[in-house]
């Protein structure tokens, strides 16, 4: 296995390109060769959603992505939302209510609810807790999850008004 | 909610966001997968794929001919550890069969997944292959997977044993058969508490770098000094030449409170190759080889007169360990039998445990360990005495419950409970909920074909540990003390690091404990800095589990800054000329009582103190350490409701409402509380009605993936109705209990009491868990006299 293609993405704004053996999965591209390490790896079955990150503007599970597949794409991951100075409203809202404890599942889980919001900007608690039911978490019982993910829409909702 | 009559003055009392997330949110912090170093290799391990076989041969010469592959090393390259994996527990007259587990097995698998070899290679990918390669020869023995069976005869685990039995252990309070003797009514029944997975959604990994004659261990684990111990003890090396990092650890729930084989291996590698290993598990290995925890089938059988009284509680437990005992395997069930009487005035309490080996992944401590087991006994028990009594469920508990004029309140089991007021947990959480109003409701919906049920738990449980003189060699017989350490260093500036001997991972406990100090020395939360989880810095530790965190580990930071604060009044009082105790810290100044305009902040008087300009015979710095060991363990309570629908049609059991009201003593950041309880229900739901670990009659691990193990999601819970009462602990300055594993210890029964009372019209008294659709269905199936269709039998 050590014929590599050559792909080329944009990860967080930047161009990149990577050799990649053909079945390197994405989370490893972004994880192992780009060093985003705000990406991770929670099972092997695509169940936990941890490694959630945003294909061209969609979130999907990145350890069920090949990075052959995503070239040509723009990637986005937790490190391109926002940073410790500049939080993104999503971040601000898990932080504010208590929406993580080991922080594990954290990025994956504010990756997907960002593009739940980008879909449905003014969802039910019923439709926040559908919405994330692909990703894992075990320490908070999501109840402060569902509630940070509601403050964010409530924020945005406003922002937009 | 809210529960304090007054606002808190200070820090302490308050739901301050987190010190710890700005990392955690945007994708900075740095976990055990995130950490490299240069000459890094990977290693991989080639598992069992049998539950008990002899091993034949192992062939290794394909896999490490494989370009990049280092070394390919099996049981028999590790002849030259100081000893096998520890079990860290020596009761005290009770004789406890341990046989040896090694981190590679040694002629013999005992479980599917048990390490066989391991493949330690340049690159991730090219080791996972080359474990294709490595060509094992099994002789495939005979297997035992149901504990009952296996007590009763072979084939034997470990055959040298002769037995499958590990140990037999009872804890007795009065004399049961005389409190029977007193009873009106008994109940017997049998309780199912069956296998679960801590699952955290990070797995393990460690990464281990032997250089200049020293070795450094980071890896995903809650207990970093216990690693540290037996690495030096098993590798021959000094404690000193071994240094121990948990980075930021991705959940834990007891299955990283552990001293694993796979630390050991990657430590042992590093220093036999000369270049640093890393290892990172695979989910599927994690459902197979890190601890899981319950497994008990008990017998009990409590007795009451025709007015309720309490009169005898007495169970029967055999708990499966697995294969191999852990570090405190045996221990576990125990855990639970100092709280057999719950919160309840029971004269005649007695747990009898047989531990027994089968051909399964080991258990340990898990969420509770033990204490969830204890309280499914009691609480679904009591329920169903209530209902053979004709009495109301809620009734019998308030008829039973220690008065709080008892506390603190020496109860059958030998313990001390610490503080406790049953009854207003009670009456806060009846604040909520509208019995009489459900039933009618209840009543309602029956009519229509909705089968909906209350459940109640109240909960009491032990916690804190500690005290090292009941836990320790002497007592209950952990081999350790579990007293916990501090240190505090105030700097030139005024800036404050907290070092605790404590290993966090996900609580919260960096903040609390800021929140802690910052009052004491009037400062403000945000320049207190916490460390932990590095055994080279800051004292000897005892790390993160039982809910002893803050009500051990916070104590002695407390304890630590008062000694800080001591020094800087005397500091004080000698540049203000006044006394020490006349020195008040008040808004960041500490000045004389009466005069605050005068003053010296915290980062004047470190100044005076590493200048050296101190009172004569002081030392210079500002720097003080703390070993703390409790009187006592703490003992938190609550008291929960669940109301369920259950579709009669299907089986499947809807949560609709949970309202917990819980009591963890004086509250020193609520925020931090719920999120504990929230989690911690959770946990027991989901074992109430969603995961069980399944192995098949041949030994074969059928939910060894999250496709097939079902942690519950958003989607299936629903949102939490919390509050609280705080009642004291006597035992430390904060008045703080632990919180950690309360919600877990509670929920599992009051999701059961629900389910039945939901199913009692369809002629279903009792169920144990886990309540699924198709248990559900098949119960009331034959609850209706109907012939349920088959189905496998669990």
């Amino acid at each position: 296995m050590s014929s590599t293609v050559t792909v080329r993405l944009n990860v967080n704004g930047v161009e990149r390109a990577l050799d990649v053996e053909p079945r390197l999965l994405l989370v490893h591209a972004l994880r192992d060769q780009l060093g985003l390490t705000g990406t991770h790896v929670g099972c092997d079955t695509s169940n936990c959603g941890a490694c959630t990150v945003h294909l061209n503007g969609e979130s999907v599970k990145s350890c069920t992505v090949l990075a052959v597949q995503a070239d040509g794409a723009e990637v986005t991951t937790i490190e391109g939302l926002g940073t410790e100075d500049n939080l993104h409203p999503m971040q601000e809202a898990f932080w504010n209510n208590h929406g993580l404890q080991c922080g594990f599942c954290t990025p994956g889980m504010i990756m997907s609810a960002v593009a739940l919001l980008a879909d449905n900007p003014d969802p039910t608690e019923a439709e926040v807790r559908q919405g994330l039911e692909g990703n894992l978490c075990r320490c908070t019982g999501y109840h402060n999850i569902v509630k940070s993910v509601l403050d964010a829409a409530g924020k945005l909702g406003e922002v937009a008004a | 909610m809210s529960v304090t009559d007054q606002a808190p003055s200070g820090h302490v009392g308050r739901a301050l966001r987190r010190k710890e997330d700005p990392p955690l949110i945007t994708g900075r912090a740095r976990y055990i997968e995130d950490i490299t170093v240069p000459g890094m290799l990977w290693a991989a391990f080639v598992r069992s794929p049998e539950a008990n076989a002899r091993i034949v041969s192992i062939d290794t010469s394909a896999a490490a001919a494989r370009d990049g592959i280092v070394a390919v090393f099996t049981g028999e390259d590790m002849s030259d550890l100081g000893g096998p994996l520890p079990m860290a527990w020596v009761p005290p007259g009770v004789e406890v069969n341990n046989p040896d587990h090694w981190p590679l097995a040694r002629g013999a698998v005992k479980h599917v997944g048990d390490p066989v070899a391991v493949v330690i290679g340049e690159d991730r990918y090219a080791v996972s292959d080359a474990t294709e390669d490595v060509i094992v020869e099994y002789e495939s023995l005979p297997v035992i997977v149901d504990p009952e069976a296996a007590l009763a005869g072979g084939p034997y685990v470990h055959e040298e044993l002769g037995t499958n039995k590990v140990h037999e252990w009872s804890l007795a309070g009065g004399d049961v058969e005389a409190g029977f003797a007193e009873a009106d009514v008994i109940v017997e029944r049998r309780v199912i508490n069956h296998r679960i997975a801590g699952a955290p959604i990070e797995c393990r990994g460690v990464l281990a770098e032997y250089r200049a004659g020293s070795l450094t261990l980071w890896t995903a684990t809650q207990v970093p000094h216990f690693v540290r111990l037996f690495m030096a003890l098993l590798l021959g090396l000094g404690e000193d030449r071994v240094r121990v990092i948990a980075p930021e650890v991705g959940g834990g729930f007891g299955q990283k409170l552990q001293v694993y084989g796979e630390e050991l291996l990657a430590c042992w590698a590093a220093r036999k190759l000369d270049r640093p290993v890393k290892w990172i598990e695979t989910r599927s290995e994690n459902m197979s080889v890190a601890h899981q925890g319950r497994d008990q089938i008990s017998q009990v059988r409590m007795g009451a007169k025709r007015d309720g009284t309490l009169t005898a509680f007495h169970v029967k437990i055999i708990a499966d360990f697995g294969a191999y005992n852990m570090i405190l395997t045996p221990l576990i069930p125990s855990l639970g039998a100092f709280v057999m009487g719950g919160c309840y005035k029971i004269p005649n309490v007695q747990t009898d445990i047989t531990g027994v080996f089968t051909n399964k992944c080991p258990t340990d401590a898990i969420r509770g360990a033990g204490r969830p087991e204890a309280t499914q006994m009691i609480e679904v028990t009591l329920d169903q005495l209530a209902h053979e009594l004709g009495m109301d469920p809620l009734e019998i508990r308030r008829k039973n419950f220690i008065p709080k004029e008892d506390f603190p309140a020496a109860v059958a089991t030998g313990v001390v409970y610490d503080s406790g007021d049953y009854h207003k947990t009670l009456d806060k959480l009846l604040e909520h909920v509208d019995v009489a109003g459900f039933r009618s409701e209840q009543e309602r919906l029956r009519a229509e074909g909705i089968y909906r049920g209350i459940g109640f738990c109240t909960w009491t449980e032990i916690c804190g540990l500690a005290p090292s003189r009941i836990t320790g060699p002497a007592g209950v017989g952990v081999q350790a003390g579990l007293w916990e350490s501090a240190m505090i260093r105030v700097h030139n500036t005024g800036a404050v690091t907290v070092y605790t001997g404590t290993s966090p991972h996900g609580q919260g406990l960096e903040t609390a404990m800021a929140q802690i100090v910052a009052d004491k020395l009037g400062v403000d939360p945000a320049v207190v800095e916490v460390v932990h989880g590095d055994t080279a810095i800051g004292p000897e530790g005892r790390n993160t589990y039982g809910s002893r965190s803050l009500a051990t580990g916070g104590e002695a930071v407390a304890k630590a800054t008062d000694k800080i604060v001591a020094k800087v009044k005397a500091i004080v009082a000698a540049e203000l000329e006044a006394a020490p105790e006349d020195i008040d810290v008040i808004d960041g100044q500490f000045s004389v009582r009466g005069s605050p305009d005068k003053g010296l902040g915290l980062a004047d008087v470190a100044g005076i103190a590493y200048i050296g300009a101190v009172p004569e015979g002081m030392e210079p710095g500002l720097e003080e350490t703390t070993f703390y060991d409790p009187e006592n363990f703490v003992f938190p309570f609550g008291a929960h409701a669940c109301i369920v629908d259950v579709d009669a049609q299907t089986g499947k059991v809807t949560v609709e409402r949970y309202v917990a009201v819980d009591d963890c003593g004086r509250a020193v950041n609520p925020m931090l509380i719920e999120g504990q309880i929230h989690g911690g229900v959770v946990f027991g739901i989901g074992q109430a009605l969603y995961e069980r670990v399944h192995y098949d009659e041949e030994g074969q691990l059928i939910t060894g993936t999250f496709v097939d193990y079902a942690l519950p999601t958003a989607a299936e819970t629903p949102s939490f109705e919390t509050d609280r009462t705080e009642t004291p602990s006597p035992v430390n300055s904060l008045g703080a209990k632990g919180v950690g594993e309360a919600g877990t210890i509670a929920a599992s029964a009051a999701v059961t009491n629900a389910v039945i009372d939901a199913l009692r019209p369809l002629g279903v008294d009792y169920m144990n868990m886990p309540l699924s659709p198709m248990r559900v269905w098949e119960a009331i199936s034959q609850g209706q006299g109907a012939n349920p269709e088959g189905g496998p039998q669990s």
